[in-house]
């Protein structure tokens, strides 16, 4: 990853730091682009003359649809990191495993809030079950809950990975599978009347989505990147622990050697009282 | 602006929720950088091991 | 070909195993199957027992008493691989981890099958259905007995033993487990004829479900069990 300069003491780095940076000042612009820039989504019914459509609820969708594709892409790396655990065993891939777990887990939780918030001006409900992208968003949230779960369950990370790796390539698999039974199940599929073609998609609504992506793709790409860091400092850590551990009964058993070999007098299994 | 309580309840609680989980882990980046001695803190220093 | 019989004979030995301990201690029959009844008769409680609501929800309720029941079943078939080193020694047995998967999962599923014998009955009895496809009924019971038992069996692996994880059992296999839970109930209520739905469009995918839930689980039973 990025940045070879550290300062020590801390996660940060200059690569990441310019990251960060530009990640914050593009979000500052895509706060103007959404509620300054762009109108709101205002239609006309074509026989009753009466204005409808989102009004300003479409503001939401520049957070909302970018962050959703974000979770769908960390998701997405979690399962090729997940293969590279069984495969090539190398602790980089878990630790990438877990981050992009944790952050698409995160991101999902999000996309499901924003869009609660979303749907309740512009659908009249907070949920609608039988909903197909709901339905998954949901069951994807809860499976990875689950793998996030599981592996809270040790402090030491190579005891579960490969089995975390399971738990999360089964995840991956489920999710056709839920959402092909969601898309039968009910026809109300509310998420149909929200595709980009329903949105009067001027110039400047679509610049703003796609900026939007752009923003939140650097936003978690930085968020990433510290989670990774954070998640290898954490090997080092434990690896760094037992290996001083191992490194102080070397030489508690060397000092007790030495002695008998001087032969200071007193019983190298220490049963005497000192 | 129409809808406003929603879009603040939206905006702001992605904003907390990402900024919030940013400051967590820059903070345990932190403190575990305390922990482990300088060449182990970058996967760049001390690549992985395969095992087996 | 004789190595398939030989698979096939381990994995018949591990279920005969399993099912005869079963047998013995009666944890399912005696513990279980009285949950489960117990979940209809709370749902009979909570809903205001008015027979024409039950015989809408019948499906629903039915199978969410078969999950949170398997749970327990499932929790069962792994405990019995933790007493006194009987998972170490069948590892170093040689006995390939796809058969001891394939062996328990199938005494989970007999269970299963016992479990939703008797739940039909408390159907019939407590919520007034009627059967109008039994055929329907059959194979999707089975199809999905299918899915939950290998679900469950994998997983059953990875959420046994001391301490946190035991918990994590019902929050990993469930999530995954949603479009059984769906296919099933949809498979049932036109089975039961209280929705016009086309029960073997849903059965179809219950046997996807099936298929996959038992290979990634004899694929993957392997890792889960190492240390």
């Amino acid at each position: 990853m990025t940045g070879l300069d550290e300062t020590p003491g801390t996660t940060g780095s200059r690569g990441s730091r310019l990251l960060g940076c530009v990640a914050l000042a593009s979000l500052g612009v895509l706060g103007v682009l959404a509620f300054v820039l762009t109108g709101p989504d205002v239609r006309i019914h074509p026989t009753t003359g009466e204005e409808f459509g989102q009004f300003d609820a479409v503001r939401m969708l520049y957070l909302h649809v970018p962050m959703a594709i974000l979770m769908y892409a960390s998701f997405l790396l979690c399962a090729v990191a997940s293969v590279g655990v069984l495969v090539k065993r190398t602790p980089w891939w878990d630790v990438m495993a877990h981050s992009t777990a944790e952050i698409g887990t995160v991101l999902c939780g999000l996309v499901l809030v924003t869009g609660s918030i979303w749907g309740r001006p512009v659908w009249n409900t907070w949920w609608e079950w039988g909903d197909v992208r709901l339905m998954t968003t949901l069951v994807l949230f809860l499976l990875f809950a689950g793998y996030l779960a599981l592996r809270s369950t040790t402090s030491d990370p190579r005891r579960q990975e490969r089995q975390a790796a399971v738990v999360a390539l089964v995840a991956v698999l489920d999710i056709p599978l839920v959402n092909r039974s969601v898309a039968w199940w009910e026809n109300r599929t509310l998420h149909q009347r929200s595709t980009l073609e329903e949105l009067k998609i001027e110039d400047l609504t679509l610049f703003t989505l796609m900026f939007g992506f752009l923003t939140f793709g650097l936003v978690v790409w930085w968020l990433t990147l510290q989670r990774f860091r954070v998640g290898w400092l954490e090997r080092a850590a434990i690896d760094h622990a037992v290996g001083s551990a191992i490194a102080e009964r070397r030489s508690e058993t060397s000092a007790v050697e030495l002695d008998a070999a001087i032969g200071v007098p007193g019983d190298p299994a220490g049963e005497e009282s000192p | 602006m129409t809808h406003l309580g929603y879009l603040i309840a939206g905006w702001g609680i992605s904003l907390v929720v990402l900024g919030g989980y940013a400051l967590r882990l820059v903070r345990r980046g932190r403190s575990l950088s305390a922990e482990v001695p300088e060449d182990r803190r970058r996967w760049l220093e001390s690549p992985g091991t395969d095992r087996d | 070909m004789s190595e398939v019989r030989r698979f096939l004979g381990d994995a018949g030995l591990v279920a005969a195993r399993d099912l005869r301990i079963e047998f013995r201690s009666r944890v399912v029959v005696g513990q279980v199957v009285p949950f489960a009844l117990l979940v209809l008769v709370l749902f009979g409680f909570a809903l205001d027992a008015d027979h024409r609501t039950l015989r809408m929800f019948a499906s629903g309720l039915f199978w969410v008493a078969v999950l949170l029941s398997a749970l327990l079943a499932v929790h069962r078939s792994a405990a019995l691989e933790l007493s006194d080193g009987t998972l170490d020694a069948l590892r170093m047995s040689g006995l390939p981890p796809a058969a001891l998967f394939l062996g328990k999962a199938t005494a989970v599923f007999v269970q299963l099958m016992l479990l939703e014998v008797v739940l039909l009955g408390g159907l019939l009895v407590l919520y007034g259905v009627q059967v109008v496809d039994p055929m329907l009924l059959l194979v999707s019971g089975l199809l999905a007995g299918v899915a939950v038992a290998a679900a469950g069996t994998l997983y059953g692996a990875l959420a046994s033993g001391l301490g946190v994880r035991e918990t994590l059992l019902p929050i990993l296999l469930l999530p995954v487990l949603a479009p059984v839970l769906i296919g099933a109930t949809r498979a049932f209520d036109d089975a039961l004829g209280s929705v016009a739905v086309d029960g073997w469009a849903w059965t179809g995918l219950l046997a996807v479900a099936a298929l996959i839930a038992t290979v990634v689980g004899a694929l993957a039973h392997g890792v889960l069990i190492e240390d």
